[in-house]
């Protein structure tokens, strides 16, 4: 899906880049994090995908030695986050969910300050403010201060703030969140750009298409724990791209639509669903020869069809296709972490 | 040295591959390194009161409104009326010491402020000493206590104050003032720290200021206080630094005093400057 070409500044040799085992972290009565295990490759995207108060937040936090795990092993770049905290440190960005840039500074003045303490020399710190102000196309509002950039303006800046040490490993937590459909193209460029340059980047997200846009391995979680692991591809097989909804004019032939679907293996791996209240089918379709054998095939078969149409897979739909239940749908973990903030 | 070369670290969160090949922690921070990071962070404490000059208020209006108020108003009634010139020598001094407690009240609310925003979250995760976030707060600060007390006394010297001794005994109640408004700034991060709005904190701070200044010698000679008190007084660190402060402006014995708050600083420091540092690593 993406150039994966190798950053010869990048300290890693191919391995992981992030390594986590049986990562365990407690709030009170509440598991945010309950023996979580992942990898990521060197130059590649690992989208950890998630509803909220999966522990997504949890996790980056403890990847970036904000907090420290109960219990397991994490270790980045080959730094363990409890023993190599400050080896750590210097080998990522982090861009948080909430812009973590200092609002009544300026464009410029952030990004040179953190050049400053990342032991820029002074000259090397302004020009790479410059270059990265105008990388992220923010050189007209460089010397405005950031309360006063729009959502978007504040999310590139934030991820320009990440790349000012050229991290090995960057740390995207929910970087789309909140953001408008134009702005979140926007920041999904500049990310993908990252990674053609090589970077090795954990996305957390709730949205299924983000992952698919940006990530190359997705690791699902709920409740703390690790649900499904692999390639976007095979997790959108085991889901099914898109679901075809077909509501026959008679709610009585809806099983023998299903039937006869199965019998012609039409009806996708996950088998197709039933919904009896609404009298309606739901059918995962993989491609768009599915869909036309699936129409002509009941067509064939005599069944008057009164409305169908295809539709993406919700979050919850890929949860429930995965685990067999809702996703945790309180946001419990999420507010214990707000609480101990 | 050790023939045991198999063992490990005992507790399991912290053993993995990467650890037992490198070494413990290597990233610790140098002097140079430090120095650095606190520079760049009083620049940005430094143009945050630009970005917002009101933020300058309370050290611009304090000292003219303190000074004024208390000369006029209890001057007379202390040193006799018409005599407010003599009190202007006396209170100045005490003023000194009280501009310093109140500017370290408000580091405690502004800490409490700066921990909510994300990019706290960003000096965290980066290579650098924790404690440079807290000492270049400290610094930027004592630069705000230091035109608190210019504006104190270019409106003590309106008045009549009169400098009785040398510049450099005035100046050294300067320094005093500032040692003792350092320590105390350590104090008010930790509760800064702990106290979960900068509301509580004000509040808090406001219980614990108001006895050490009224029941102080800055307003008023101990001399007319009952016993108990004049004894609370004797040991109030606010009372030793504004005898302090008076004895280096008017003339007269200092050391005591001078002594009382060095040791007053030092042991506040002490206590909660480890404190506040461990508190804000622990943050989370």
């Amino acid at each position: 899906m993406m150039d994966m070409t190798r950053n010869d500044k990048n300290p890693l040799n191919g391995s992981h880049a992030v390594e986590v085992r049986g990562l365990v972290k407690h709030y009170g009565e509440t598991k945010a994090l309950d023996g979580v295990d992942l990898d990521v490759r060197e130059g590649t995207v690992l989208g950890v995908l998630g509803p909220n108060g999966a522990g997504k937040t949890t996790l980056v936090r403890i990847l970036s030695t904000l907090i420290a795990p109960d219990a397991g092993t994490a270790t980045v770049a080959g730094f363990d986050v409890v023993r190599q905290p400050r080896q750590l440190r210097r080998t990522i960005g982090l861009t948080g969910q909430y812009a973590s840039v200092d609002e009544k500074l300026s464009g410029w003045e952030n990004l040179y300050m953190i050049g400053r303490l990342l032991d820029l020399p002074r000259k090397e710190a302004r020009s790479r403010a410059d270059e990265l102000l105008e990388r992220f196309s923010l050189t007209e509002a460089a010397k405005k201060a950031a309360m006063h950039y729009s959502g978007g303006m504040r999310r590139r800046l934030d991820l320009a703030a990440s790349m000012i040490g050229r991290p090995a490993v960057l740390y995207l937590d929910e970087p789309t969140t909140g953001l408008d459909p134009r702005t979140r193209n926007e920041v999904w460029d500049e990310v993908q750009r990252m990674v053609a340059e090589g970077a090795t980047v954990l996305l957390t997200t709730q949205y299924m298409e983000e992952a698919e846009q940006l990530a190359d391995q997705l690791t699902v979680i709920d409740r703390g724990k690790v649900i499904a692991n692999g390639k976007v591809d095979e997790l959108k097989a085991r889901v099914g791209g898109r679901t075809l909804r077909i509501r026959p004019v008679s709610s009585a032939d809806v099983p023998g639509m299903a039937r006869s679907l199965a019998e012609a293996g039409l009806d996708g791996v996950a088998g197709s669903q039933a919904v009896p209240d609404e009298g309606v089918l739901l059918v995962p379709i993989l491609s768009d020869e599915q869909l036309t054998a699936v129409v002509g095939l009941l067509a064939a078969r005599g069944y008057a069809i009164a409305d169908l149409g295809t539709y993406l897979p919700s979050l919850d739909e890929v949860f429930l296709s995965i685990t067999g239940q809702k996703p945790s749908s309180e946001d419990s973990a999420q507010q214990t972490e707000e609480v101990a903030a | 040295m050790s023939t045991v070369t198999t063992s490990k670290p005992s507790t399991p969160a912290t053993v993995s591959a990467a650890a037992a090949v490198g070494p413990a922690d290597e990233g610790r921070i140098g002097l140079r390194g430090n120095l650095r990071h606190i520079g760049a962070l009083v620049r940005r404490n430094t143009l945050q009161i630009k970005q917002d000059p009101e933020s300058m208020f309370d050290v611009v209006f304090m000292p003219i409104i303190f000074t004024l108020l208390f000369v006029f108003v209890f001057g007379g009634a202390i040193s006799g009326k018409g005599q407010q010139e003599a009190y202007v020598n006396y209170v100045v001094p005490g003023l000194m010491a009280m501009m310093g407690m109140n500017i370290a009240m408000g580091v405690g609310t502004g800490v409490n402020d700066d921990f909510k925003k994300g990019v706290m979250d960003r000096f965290r995760s980066m290579p650098i000493a924790r404690s440079s976030v807290l000492i270049a707060k400290i610094v930027v600060e004592l630069g705000r206590m230091m035109v608190a007390i210019a504006i104190l006394l270019a409106v003590g010297f309106m008045l009549g104050l009169s400098i009785k001794t040398s510049v450099l005994d005035l100046f050294l109640s300067i320094g005093l003032s500032a040692v003792f408004g350092a320590s105390l700034m350590w104090i008010f991060i930790l509760l800064g720290l702990t106290m979960k709005t900068a509301q509580a904190v004000q509040g808090m701070a406001m219980l614990v200021l108001m006895p050490l200044q009224f029941g102080s010698s800055i307003f008023a000679p101990p001399s007319t206080m009952p016993g108990w008190l004049q004894t609370f007084t004797d040991y109030n660190p606010l009372s030793n630094l504004a005898d302090a402060a008076r004895g280096l402006i008017n003339g007269g014995a200092v050391a005591h005093p001078v002594w009382v708050t060095l040791a007053w600083s030092v042991a506040i420091t002490l206590v909660t400057m480890p404190l506040a540092v461990r508190k804000f690593r622990q943050k989370t």
